[in-house]
Formats: structure tokens, sequence, C-alpha cells
């Protein structure tokens, strides 16, 4: 049997965290993972955040990022070691035997320099190919990666084109200079799903077209199972689980895959749309400055007490502008918002304290909407203090009651944002908008920096919550499996407008307008095939037509 | 029209007004120094009547706005008024000092400017380790040390000891370009130590700010070597807030010359401005402001114009 191309043998990572408040530690950030890859096959790692999956991605490249050390076990590459290797023996192989796509091409790609001469830089770098030879094969596989105009595509500078297409120009870029090897870390996580999806088909198609082997690192099993052979499980650094793809996904032996396989288990019942609406929202139009065109145009939604109302849509869709303008961060142009049977005033410093109180807000990134210098009974005091004058005893004994509510116990109280988990972070500022007593939260992305287990805890306890304290919630997301899980109602954005809306069961069932059938169709399925019968199915309508 | 061009007339517009309010400035803070400059010119024993003439005589009994735009005026077409100390006429005095001050620091300019734009990669380069730490401690050090000590010192080993250089900065226009430029050897050695750190600092600041960024990571991942990834891919992306500090510098190369155009006897504007300020001479104060002022407010001007033609989001629109 011939050496595989990529050979990783008890690796062990190491690096120093500088913890708050503590001495800096060593942590063991990836341990004791053997993997091998052949040529021309495609490994998928998965994983949530912290199991280690990029930095092993990076480690085929003997790179560590930040004070990362790769302090253990071998690492083969081509037959020889690379762990150990000098710094002109990893330049000589970074870049031309094995390449790197980042999850944000957008970051990934230098501002000042235009697109061509970032992508083919390698391969000249190295001397695989002369300028023109190199351009050629740019814009070959611009056009395999079905980019607009690919002649000229190169032409361009990276704030010129889409996200969608600058994952894809990364994509090209890292197969450039014939790699043997392709570490796709998350490459398609940050795009919406209906760009996702072409992204991951012109992967693939590429992959098959070029024999590369690759290292396909994701959270998301659906997507891996959409491009690799073999898929190895990872949490904390360890190995969970390793076999081909058809077993990882059919007959999963351990428990954690198990759970990854069948998250968002939420059974949700859909309340009955009846009664008087809390809020309504009534041909409301709203741009920003002196912008020549509405973001919001003509938006009527309602949502009853105790109820959970969804905004669906993709990024640019208008749905967090919705959410500014209900809080009155921006005063509509036209229409009117009602608010518990009263008329909402559009800005907010005509707004009665009464009026903030009883609509609070929690937003996607716990981290940056809390002050890293107070405590979380600081944090969660503020608003008791403030709506309620509660001092001393009494504030302290109503956070405790708050932190139970969120089921973080007893010592939390005086810790620091930088001391609590993603998820633990997220509960903290449900807490504080609890503290509030609203009758209406606005919960804009609150789970999509989370990872699916963190995120499936956060949504259960926003529906018992719910139970409990009666509050309605405005979700807005862009992930269908999160509104199936909490939504009693569904609105589905558009460029601005309200393109289906209704019971969930309504808008999730045919007949689908062209948008929302796109939209629901683009969301992988746990499924071997799923990629092909999506696309196939249609390449087959639009023949039709 | 092109947004860039909208952005650069904008900011050309921006820089006259404010050329203008300096020019309010100047006029007014000369008005409200202390003194008569009839007084000054006819001496202590003036009678009332004498004095009176004299005033009418150069228009100083006007009101102080019509004086002003008479200056300003005058100015713009060129006429900087005469010298009271020796009645000569200030733009003619003025114009081949100017001359020799910007020769001077054109040639400091183009040896500092590249030098520490050149030390700054070096540093990101070796950052933390010695010779980042040897071009901090030698770029410090010179621009902490006073400059007419810098002066002194080169002069005693360049000039005195080895004799490579003239320790007097004599230039006249009967110079060849190779005798100037000998000539101003010493001088432009100072003013190169003097601004070298602060621009090298900043160089050094900008470029390891943008090091930081996931593109940096990308062309590490390619392959390139070090100093190629700072140069080619960091400092395109560094080059507004270095071009800020290259500008202020240049600046201060035009115009804060002084002590080192007393130190070599240098004829440029600085001295000029010396004697004339010894004097009391308004006339000339007022003159080497605006000029002074133009200078600074032209190179951040610049400057300006630079950082928004090196941001390619402006440059190249959607």
């Amino acid at each position: 049997m011939p050496d595989p191309l990529l050979d990783i043998r008890n690796l062990r990572i190491e690096a120093t965290v500088y913890a708050p408040g503590e001495k800096p530690r060593n942590a063991v950030i990836v341990d004791d993972v053997s993997l091998s890859l052949e040529r021309g096959k495609v490994m998928g790692l998965i994983g949530e955040s912290g199991a280690g999956k990029s930095t092993i991605g990076l480690s085929a490249l003997a790179y560590g990022r930040g004070g990362i050390r790769l302090s253990g076990g071998e690492i083969r590459l081509n037959g020889r070691e690379i762990r150990l290797a000098s710094g002109a023996t990893l330049r000589s192989l970074r870049g031309k035997e094995v390449t790197y796509v980042a999850q944000s091409a957008a970051a990934a790609f230098n501002p000042a320099k235009r697109l061509m001469e970032q992508v083919t830089e390698a391969a000249l770098a190295h001397g695989v190919m002369t300028q023109a030879e190199a351009e050629a094969r740019a814009v070959d596989l611009f056009r395999t990666l079905s980019l607009p105009d690919p002649e000229n595509f190169g032409r361009r500078y990276p704030h010129q084109v889409s996200g969608g297409q600058l994952q894809r120009a990364m994509t090209a870029m890292a197969l450039c200079p014939k790699p043997d090897l392709v570490i796709f870390d998350e490459p398609t996580t940050a795009l919406d799903v209906t760009t996702q999806i072409d992204v991951l088909a012109a992967i693939k198609t590429a992959i098959a077209e070029t024999g590369v082997a690759a290292l396909y690192i994701t959270h998301d099993l659906a997507v891996v199972a959409q491009v690799s052979d073999e898929i190895m499980v990872l949490r904390h650094g360890k190995m969970v689980e390793h076999g081909t793809c058809q077993q990882i996904i059919e007959a999963p032996r351990e428990e954690y895959t198990r759970a990854l396989i069948s998250v968002r288990s939420i059974d949700h019942q859909e309340k009955s749309p009846e009664g008087e609406a809390l809020l309504t929202v009534e041909g409301v139009s709203a741009r920003y400055g002196a912008m020549a065109k509405d973001v919001l145009s003509d938006v009527s939604v309602a949502l009853r007490p105790g109820q959970t109302l969804a905004l669906v849509g993709e990024s640019g869709s208008g749905k967090s502008t919705m959410a500014r303008v209900i809080t009155g961060l921006l005063p509509p142009r036209k229409g009117t918002i009602t608010f518990d049977g009263k008329p909402l005033p559009g800005a907010l410093k005509d707004r009665s304290r009464e009026e903030l109180r009883e609509l609070q807000m929690i937003y996607q990134m716990a981290d940056v909407a809390m002050n890293p210098r107070q405590t979380v009974a600081t944090i969660i005091g503020r608003p008791l203090e403030f709506y309620f004058g509660l001092k001393g005893r009494e504030r302290d004994a109503r956070v405790q009651e708050l932190l139970d509510a969120i089921e973080l116990g007893e010592g939390f109280a005086d810790r620091y944002p930088a001391e609590l988990s993603g998820g633990q972070k997220q509960r903290v500022c449900i807490a504080r908008a609890l503290a509030a007593k609203p009758k209406l939260i606005i919960c804009d992305e609150v789970t999509s920096a989370l990872d699916p287990l963190v995120a499936d805890g956060i949504l259960k306890l926003l529906l018992d919550l719910q139970a409990r304290e009666g509050v309605a919630y405005l979700f807005i997301t862009h992930d269908i499996a999160t509104v199936k899980a909490i939504a009693d109602s569904i609105a589905v954005m558009y460029q601005g407008r309200v393109q289906r809306y209704g019971a969930k069961s309504q808008v999730l069932a045919p007949p689908f307008d062209d948008y929302t059938d796109l939209l629901l169709s683009s969301v992988p399925e746990m499924e071997l095939g799923w990629l092909e019968r999506v696309l196939d199915h249609r390449r087959m309508e639009s023949a039709g037509n | 029209m092109h947004p860039i061009l909208k952005l650069v007339i904008q900011r050309l517009a921006l820089g006259l007004l404010l050329l203008l309010a300096a020019s309010v400035l100047i006029f007014v803070g000369t008005q409200i120094l202390p003194g008569d400059v009839a007084q000054a010119i006819l001496g202590q024993n003036a009678t009332a009547e004498a004095l009176a003439n004299m005033r009418a005589s150069m228009g100083l009994d006007q009101p102080a706005y019509v004086r002003y735009f008479q200056w300003l005026f005058n100015a713009l077409h060129g006429d900087l008024g005469h010298a009271l100390s020796n009645g000569r006429d200030i733009a003619d005095s003025i114009s081949g000092r100017m001359g020799n001050t910007l020769f001077l620091a054109s040639v400091a300019a183009a040896i500092s400017v590249p030098l520490a734009i050149f030390l700054g990669l070096l540093a990101v380069r070796y950052r933390d380790r010695w010779p980042d730490k040897l071009i901090s401690a030698i770029t410090l050090t010179s621009i902490s040390l006073p400059e007419f000590l810098l002066g002194y010192v080169v002069m005693y080993f360049l000039s005195v000891k080895l004799g490579w250089f003239p320790s007097v900065s004599n230039i006249n226009s009967g110079m060849t370009f190779w005798q100037k430029l000998n000539a101003v050897a010493l001088p432009a050695l100072v003013l190169t130590l003097v601004v070298l750190a602060h621009m090298m600092r900043m160089t050094r600041a900008a470029i390891l700010n943008v090091m930081q960024s996931a593109y940096i990571e990308t062309a590490e991942l390619k392959g390139l070597r070090r100093f190629t990834i700072i140069a080619r891919h960091a400092m395109p992306n560094a080059i507004a807030p270095i071009v800020n500090v290259v500008m202020i510098n240049l600046a201060y190369l035009v115009v804060g010359v002084v002590v080192i155009e007393v130190v070599f006897v240098y004829p440029g504007m600085g001295q000029y401005l010396v004697d004339h300020v010894a004097k009391r001479d308004v006339p000339v104060v007022q003159a080497c402001g605006l000029i002074f002022a133009t200078v600074y407010i032209g190179m951040n001007l610049l400057a300006d114009m630079i950082a928004i033609l090196s941001n390619p989001r402006l440059r190249h629109p959607k």
C-alpha cells in the first residue's frame, strides 16, 4: 500500500491560556488524534467549537494560530515529517502541496489587491507555473466554480464581489497552485443558505474535477455529509468516532454523534393566533439616513401575547432593520406600530419609561452586549434598579431568582462575562431582558453564534420562560430549523418586504411561492446525496419552464 | 462625478477655508501684541504729530478689518509688503531663503522618509528581537537629544575631526548641485536623525496593527517570505496612518529648522524669521506665519488625499 498523503499520528497540540484573574496555564487543545488521508479522498472533521477541528486542519500546514504549539506526535505530508520542520521547508510546502480555505473569505482576502493577483500568487511564488499559465488556470477555476464573467472576474477587488463569490474565489485561490491537499475550514458557514448550496456544489465539482484531497471542517453534519468520503467526529480535542460518511450518518456508534445528528429535538406545539394582538406593525417603511431606497417597505405583521413571531430571511432582507424600527432606534418613515393597544411613538426619545420597560432586546453577540468590567450581578441588577428602584438585599434576591430561572446556579453572580461560556453569556443576556418584566422580547439571531447543542438549550429555555412568564418573542433568524422549533407564526422577509406571513403550519406547507421554496429547499438535510437531488430537481424545474 | 474626485475637491475646499482662518489668526495675533509699529520706528522721542503722520502713511489709522483685507489681497498677489527694519521688499528677501530652506528640507526628506519606512518594515520583520530593539533604541536616542547638541556633535566628528563636510553650510546660487549637496550634508543629517524616530515608530505600529488581519495569515499559508508579506500585503493597507505622520514631519522640516539653521549658519527662512522677530518686524512675522501655515495645511491636505487614494474601496467603487 502506498504512503497516505497526510498521516497524522498521536497529535498533541497545546496552548498557553491567559484566563482573566488567573495565572497563565497550559491547556491541551488536541489530544492523541490520529488520521490518515489518501490521495483524492475527502475527510470531514466535525465537532462543536473548541473541539480542535480548525487547529487540526491548520496542523496539516504545520501552522498554529497565536500561542499554539504542535507539541507531540507526528505529522507526515507526502511521506515527510513536517511538525518539526524548518521555516524554509514549511514555506516550500505551504501554498504548494497544501493550501487553506478560510471561513471568512471577506477577511482572508487582502482588500488592497486585485483578486487575480491574490489567486495566482502562491503558484507564482513557488514557481509552479508561469504567470500566463497561472492566470489561465485561475480563469478555468473561476469557470468551474461558476463565477460570473470568469475572463474578467480577477480584475475586481474583493469589496466589489459578493460574499458567496468571494468564498468561491478563495477556493480558486486554494486550487490554483495544483496542491495535493486543501483544508476547507467552515467554507460555507458564514453564507446564507441559498448561497451556501451553490458554493457547496461548486466546491464539490472542483474537488471532483481536480482530484485533490481535502479535509473539510465544519460544525454542520448535514453539510459535511454532502462532500466527504469519511467523517471524523471530535469533541474537546479528542476523537469520538471515525467512519465512512454513510456509517456515521446512518449508524452512529457513539452517544455524542447521535446527539449531533438528532439536534433540534424540540417539539413545539403551535399556539392558535387568537385574541387581541400585543404588537401590530402596519404598513411600515423605513430607510437609513439619506438613502434613496427603503430598506423596509410596507411591512405589516402582528404578534399575540405569549406567542412567538419568527422573522426569517437572508442577510439584507431587512429583518434587523425591523427590530431597530420596533425598538425606536430607527423611526419609521411611514406606517404605525401599536403596542398593547396603544400607538407606540416612532422615536426612542418620545417613549415613556414604561414603554421602554415592556419591550426588551437580546442580541446575537452576547459578549459585546455586556460590559466586560461588570459582574453578572451588576449586569442583571441594572434594569432592576432602573425600572423598579430595587436596592441592596431585595435586588440581590431578585438577581438570584433570575439566575435560577436561566438555570445558572449560585456562584455566577460574582463572575465577569469573560469567565462565562458562550451559552452562559447568552443566558445572562436573557436574564437581563427578563429582569425588566417585559411583555415582548426581541431576539435578534440569539442562537446564531452558538453551537447546535448549546443553541438547542437556549431555545428550550426561551420556550420554558414563555410558558411561565407569558412573554412574547419577536424572533429574528436566518435559520429555518430554529424557526420550526420555536415559532407560532412566521413572516418570511425578502428584500425589505414580507414575502409570506401566517401561522407556522400554513407558512411551512405547500404551495410555496418561489422564494420560500428556494429558501426551504436550500436547508441541508442529514442525508447522503441530498445536494445532488436538490440540484437535479432545480435543473429539471428550470428546464421545464 | 467619480466619488473620489468629489472627496478630493471637498478636502481642497476645506483646506482653503482653514488657510483663511489661519490668516485671520495670524493677523489678529500680531495686532493684539502690545506696542506700536510707528513708535517702534520713530523711537521714544517722536512727537505726537510725527507719530500720527507715520500711522497715516502706513495705513495704521484704518480699521483693522480693512487692513486685514488689504494685507490678504496683497499677499495673494505676491506682495508681502516691506520690512519695517530695513524697508526691503519681503517677497524678494524671502524667495531666495525659501528656496534654500526647501532645498535642505528636500534633501533631509529624500533620506529620512525611505529610511524610516524601511527601518519600520525591518522592525516589524524582526519584531521583539534584537534588530527591532536596536532600531528603536537608536532612533529614540536621536529624537531625545536636543537638535543643537546633535548638530555640534556631528559637526565635531564629521567636520572638525574627519573633515568630510564643511561645518558652515553656506550656499549661494553660483554653486553646482553637488557643491550645494556637500554644503547641506551635516544639517540634513541632523534633521534626518530628528525626524526618523517618529516616522519609523508610526510605520512599525501601523503595520503591526495590520499584521493581525486574517489576510496576513492567508499570505503566510501561501508560503511567502516574511518580508514579502510585510511589504506586499501589510504595507499597502497601512499607508494612510504612515502618510499622515510623514507629512507632519515634512512640514516640520520646512517650518521647524530654525535651530539647525542657526547652528550651521544656513541662510534659510528660519534665520530670517528669528532676525526679524528680534526686531519686532510685524510684516515679516506675518508673512512668515502665512507661509508656514500654508506649508502645514498643504502637507496635511496632501496626506489626506494620498490616504483617500490609497483606499481601494474609494478608488474602485462597486
